[in-house]
């Protein structure tokens, strides 16, 4: 069960890179997962259509909780077309671990959050679908 | 005293593997495991006595119904109740709350009345008063839990002085504790309260006796106690029912019908509206049979020891921290705890993948107790007849296990 990736994200879980709040952020988006109360908010600073910024709060598993620290390290300096474009896919490559159908859940909050806020910041409506990649 | 090893052969589910290890089962506050006796119960109800009830003529209809008011007798009897008539087949311990609520709550309460309930509770026996509360206009108030597990039973008096109604929790299905239920209803009854007690945790695990307990309403789930899923009593004391106007409307809880009002049918049936589950009040009545061969007494006996045992070995784990009380007769057989900095999701899915052990991660249904011990989730695992000594000790390295895999030593 040991393996690289699981100490990475266990490393991210314990160490969470890009915690916090910003203020007065241009983007900020809050959900919640009910199977395991994980929470994710997420902070988002935009400058010329380019995240500038991004801090995110939460408590959860390991899995939600790594999977929002990596993305905000993935995030940063990236065009706002281009972070509305992420996938599931690139999440779960990210993480690279097999996940249960229960846990995709965990894994993609972060995701969920990230695009209701981006579409929220342009305008534009989101299906469902789309919110989990 | 029964071998839980022999009881195992009874449970078909036992013979399955998970990820290629023997089930070990320890949620059974959330729902236990069926015997064969209780699934070949149904499948014969299905096969030789399928109809429905209270309106046939002919025989089928006539033999279904005397199984159903059978199962009620059965109820009655297991839980000491002195009229058959005291017991309401519902769907669980939920919908059964729901009644009391609804039925007699909406009706009684008034703007200003005070609900009293308990920090412990389950989301069960909160959320139906929250509802009725804001519709009445009335107020909750929540006994608090002290940092060892027990109701703050000094404060009793105070808060039910001018209280209309109190539920609680027999037994807790986060901390295990079991609640001094006698002295609750007696403080109640001086202060002309009406008192709801919420027995999931209870039924399955110790003798109760409705009767010397006296509660205007008890409430349990089937599917906790070896019976199926779908069937739940109200047990209710017999003149409230009267008093009471129905919960749920249509057929089978009516006399007489026209089109411009209706006239309600006898106690119970006033509250079993619609065609209701007969295989399942069946199942639920073989299940008590079941109970009651390897004798209540036996059970919660079997449990402390369990118990016991848990509280002694796991305890020495590093970095692992119980909630509840730490005195084993204070308590039913489960247990919560957190493993040091390990979410409990993923320590539940670790013990699945690994060791094909089912425990439950997560507040429970329970959130208020959590959040009182600043806690989001704990891990709870839960015995019953056909847990193990052993079973325990596999968890005691499963867990070990984990603080290794999960870097927390
Ligand atoms: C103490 C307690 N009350 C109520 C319930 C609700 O039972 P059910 O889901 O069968 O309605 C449960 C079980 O989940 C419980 O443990």
């Amino acid at each position: 069960m040991s393996s690289p990736e699981l100490d990475e994200i266990l490393d991210h879980y314990r160490n969470p890179r890009n915690y916090g709040e910003i203020e007065n952020p241009d983007i900020h988006m809050r959900d919640s997962n009910p199977l395991c109360g994980d929470i994710i908010e997420i902070f988002i600073k935009v400058k010329d259509g380019v995240i500038s910024d991004v801090k995110f709060k939460g408590r959860g598993c390991a899995i939600s909780q790594a999977s929002a620290s990596k993305l905000t390290e993935k995030l940063i300096g990236m065009k706002i077309e281009d972070a509305k474009n992420l996938s599931r896919q690139d999440i779960l490559d990210m993480l690279g671990i097999e996940l249960s159908p229960v846990r995709l859940k965990c894994a993609l909050l972060s995701l969920k959050v990230l695009k209701t806020g981006l579409y929220t910041y342009l305008g534009q409506k989101l299906e469902r679908d789309e919110a989990e990649g | 005293m029964f071998d839980p090893v022999i009881l195992r052969k009874d449970f078909p589910i036992f013979e399955r593997e998970i990820n290629g290890k023997r089930l070990i089962y320890l949620d059974n506050a959330a729902t236990t495991q069926k015997p064969k006796q209780v699934i070949d119960a149904i499948k014969n109800y299905y096969e030789k006595y399928n109809a429905n009830v209270h309106r046939g003529v002919y025989r089928l209809s006539i033999e279904s119904t005397e199984l159903y008011e059978n199962a009620r007798k059965i109820v009655a009897e297991f839980i000491g109740a002195k009229d058959w008539r005291e017991v309401i087949f519902t769907r669980n311990t939920t919908e059964s709350i729901n009644l009391v609520a609804y039925a007699y709550g909406l009706h009684n309460l008034k703007q200003g009345d005070k609900i009293v309930l308990t920090e412990m509770e389950h989301h069960s026996n909160i959320v139906p008063w929250q509802n009725i509360a804001s519709l009445k206009k009335a107020k909750i108030y929540y006994i608090p839990v002290t940092d060892n597990g027990y109701l703050e039973t000094d404060l009793i008096d105070k808060y039910l002085k001018d209280a209309s109604i109190f539920a609680f929790t027999h037994a807790s299905n986060v901390l295990g504790t079991i609640n001094p239920v006698n002295e609750l209803v007696k403080t109640a009854k001086e202060y002309g309260v009406i008192t709801l007690i919420d027995g999931a945790q209870a039924i399955p695990h110790l003798p109760v006796n409705v009767s010397s307990i006296d509660a205007d309403f008890y409430a349990f789930s089937g599917h906790k106690m070896l019976g199926p899923l779908g069937i739940g009593v109200l047990y209710a004391n017999r003149m409230l029912l009267e008093e009471m106007g129905p919960f749920l409307c249509g057929g089978e809880m009516i006399r007489e019908v026209s089109l411009e009002n209706s006239s309600w049918n006898e106690v119970p049936w006033k509250f079993e509206a619609g065609t209701p589950s007969v295989a399942d009040a069946v199942g639920l009545s073989e299940a008590i049979k079941y109970l009651t061969r390897i004798g209540i007494d036996n059970i919660k006996r079997h449990e402390l020891k369990l118990i016991e045992y848990s509280l002694q070995s796991l305890i020495k784990i590093p970095r692992l921290k119980v909630i509840g009380p730490m005195e084993p007769n204070d308590r039913t057989g489960l247990l919560s705890f957190i493993l040091a900095d390990i979410h409990p999701h993923d320590l539940a899915e670790f013990l699945d993948n690994k060791y094909g052990i089912a425990v439950r991660a997560g507040h429970h249904c329970a959130m208020p107790i959590h959040t009182k011990y600043g806690l989001a989730a704990t891990i709870r695992a839960s015995f019953y007849i056909y847990n193990t000594i052993e079973e325990i000790d596999i968890l005691g390295n499963a867990l070990r296990e984990a603080l290794r895999v999960f870097k927390a030593e």
